[in-house]
């Protein structure tokens, strides 16, 4: 019965994950920081949050990858860097061979132009007053599409290309109208409109139910190969992941801690923290309600003051004293491709 | 009146519909179960289906709206429907079985300390002093893992998790055999999920308490779960054991949102159930879900009963 209902729907749900070999490098990440100045009674200096803390990676055209990490991590501020919206306090967001920090004017409007950004919550990315012909059409408008005809087509093909059909049906209609799973494909219509070669995904679907989850991953994943799309997926459930991403990064207090393949790293998770968050996540099966699950002690550490050395060294139960105390780790390869920040993985 | 005295909670079509302008939203629309003491039901459904309405029902906590609240609560073998508000108020919430709504965290008073906060059930309900009271609180307080000197502490001081574990400890002061949690983990992180489900499932084993888990977090769910109640457009439409419905739901709508959920350990492929639920201002005739539903024949024009199949229990012509 049960394989009779997955037959059946397997009919409606056709997704094949198939990821080509990636090309060009797009996005090249150069040894980023972000940190905020915190001010005491609004002068004078009072430390910095580091919330991005010395990050560095590529990702090449028509890649997908996953940043995972807890809230408080530093992704959304990474992911606000990578859309220009923060200005990094040192290293490089280098787009298609140009350095971000050089854009300036209408030349960063036209890379805002090229990415898309995916928000978290649907129903407060869209303005509550705008009709969704007006929502779509604002991009349009920005670019310097002119012809109202021209304007109208795009979106008629961007709300097709979310499945959303009739697209008059919805035009003249306002967000709270739709439900959850519309409003997030309006969204999505929003970042796809202008084309982009780049989309920036914050927890897309975090915020709807199961199976609209899985739909709207799947018309991500659809519309990513089909335009062949350099995707950064920010998560933190990582189940999700391997149906969307060919690589993961996982982030833990500004740092990213551990890069692999999806697969290798869900296989072989060697960071301990990377295997902590795996085995929190849990799979419908009523076994899991006779055991308790194993989590590290404490909390994720003030990005102020992060602690020395490993920053998850005080939670970590192989923790090697007066090593990961003392000294930050730096990536290791303990196998080809899968970098990992973590001194237990030290070359003898 | 003691129809059923042996389980702690018997429920017997309860309705709950909400007057709006637009016509009678039937919210809630014959709602039947049971539970034993020292067990969880978790009840899963997709948002907009009625979870949050029933556990407001099931507490009394109703809006200005109603437009019909009737039906059948027995908890430990009282009908507490039959009770008047003052009565219910006395006897029933908090003592009886107490709510941690939805974003309870989010719900503490800012202006004051957590410990005055989870004091006070205790001190209105159960008629103690302030001091005896406390006494209660640092006992509920290692329960729930949060260290004693953060009683003196004012909610913005604690983290995410530390407030949930606050608000729980706040619903077990007044040492209730049933909680009601209304999405107790969804605005949290993945480790403190996990850090919340051992809390849970610790006071389950310390206490003897019973739960009534409300969540569309399927795989977080079954970490707690003795029995399933799966609910669909106001009504429960399965229930069962944790251990039968988790390896093979009967109903396709239990089916298709368990196939739904993307799993990390196996490689499923996940899928999506097309369409969306019926309004619940005019719900369909007959079963709710056939416009959904890959199976259905002539039959499911007409409502279905609820069929029993061994232990569990299922709304579904197929199982007739």
């Amino acid at each position: 019965m049960n394989t009779d209902v997955i037959t059946e729907l397997r009919k409606v749900n056709k997704m094949t994950v198939n990821f080509e070999e990636p090309k060009e490098t797009l996005l090249s990440i150069r040894d980023l920081h972000v940190w905020y100045e915190l001010r005491r009674f609004g002068f004078g200096h009072a430390g910095y949050v580091k919330a991005v803390d010395g990050v560095s990676f590529d990702l090449a055209e028509g890649e997908t990858v996953a940043i995972v990490g807890e809230s408080g991590c530093g992704k959304s501020s990474l992911m606000k860097t990578i859309l220009g919206l923060n200005i990094p306090t040192s290293g490089e967001v280098i787009f298609d061979g140009v350095n971000l920090a050089a854009l300036k004017g209408n030349l960063l409007r036209a890379y805002r132009f090229e990415v898309g950004y995916v928000q978290q919550d649907p129903y407060g990315a869209l303005p509550p007053f705008m009709t969704i012909q007006q929502i779509l059409e604002e991009p349009l408008i920005i670019s310097g599409v002119k012809d109202k005809g021209e304007r109208l087509d795009r979106i008629r093909k961007a709300m097709d290309e979310v499945k959303m059909y009739p697209a008059d049906d919805f035009l003249q209609k306002f967000p709270h109208m739709l439900s959850g799973g519309q409003q997030q494909r309006i969204v999505i219509a929003r970042a796809m409109i202008l084309g982009p070669k780049m989309i920036v995904a914050d927890e897309p679907v975090s915020m709807l139910d199961a199976s609209v989850r899985v739909e709207i991953l799947k018309l991500m994943k659809a519309l990513q190969e089909q335009h062949r799309l350099s995707v950064i997926y920010i998560t933190h459930d990582l189940s999700t992941v391997k149906y969307f991403s060919s690589r993961i990064f996982v982030m833990y207090a500004g740092n990213l801690i551990e890069k692999a393949d999806t697969r290798r790293l869900l296989d072989n998770p060697l960071h301990p923290y990377t295997m902590a968050l795996l085995a929190a996540t849990s799979d419908p099966d009523a076994r899991n309600a006779d055991s308790y699950k194993e989590v590290p002690p404490g909390e994720p550490p003030s990005l102020v003051n992060p602690p020395k050395g490993c920053r998850f060294h005080p939670r970590c139960a192989r923790a090697i004293a007066g090593l990961c105390d003392e000294k930050e780790p730096v990536d290791f390869e303990p196998e080809p491709e899968h970098f990992v920040a973590c001194w237990l993985y030290q070359p003898q | 009146m003691n129809t059923v005295p042996e389980k702690l909670l018997h429920i017997e079509n309860l309705v709950l519909h909400f007057k709006t302008a637009g016509g009678s939203v039937q919210a809630v629309d014959g709602v039947d179960f049971d539970l034993d003491s020292n067990r969880a039901v978790v009840i899963l459904g997709e948002s907009g289906c009625g979870k949050t309405s029933l556990s407001k029902a099931l507490l009394r906590l109703l809006p200005r709206n109603v437009d019909k609240y009737s039906g059948k609560v027995f908890l430990q073998g009282t009908d507490v429907m039959t009770l008047d508000n003052e009565e219910y108020r006395q006897n029933v919430r908090w003592v009886g079985m107490s709510l941690v709504p939805q974003a309870a965290m989010n719900s503490l008073n800012p202006v004051l300390k957590v410990g005055d906060q989870v004091a006070e059930p205790a001190m209105v309900h159960l008629g103690l002093s302030k001091a005896e009271a406390y006494v209660l609180v640092y006992k509920m307080f290692q329960h729930v893992g949060v260290p004693a000197d953060f009683v003196e502490r004012y909610p913005f001081e604690l983290s995410g998790g530390m407030r949930q574990r606050v608000a729980l400890a706040m619903a077990l002061v007044t040492s209730p055999s049933l909680i009601v949690l209304d999405e107790p983990t969804s605005a949290l992180d993945l480790l403190t999920q996990a850090n919340i489900m051992n809390v849970l499932k610790r006071i389950k084993h310390e206490l003897g308490t019973s739960f009534i888990l409300i969540t569309h977090d399927i795989a977080t769910s079954s970490e707690l779960a003795d029995e399933v109640a799966i609910m669909y457009a106001g009504q429960i439409v399965e229930t069962g054991d944790a251990r039968d419905f988790f390896p093979a739901p009967l109903h396709p709508y239990s089916q298709m949102l368990m196939a739904s959920v993307p799993r990390l350990r196996t490689d499923s492929d996940p899928m999506f159930i097309t369409g969306q639920p019926p309004s619940l201002m005019n719900p369909p005739k007959g079963c709710r879900f056939a416009s959904r539903c890959p199976y259905r024949f002539e039959k499911c024009s007409e409502e279905p009963p609820v069929f029993q199949k061994g232990n569990r229990k299922v709304k579904c012509w197929l199982h007739e």
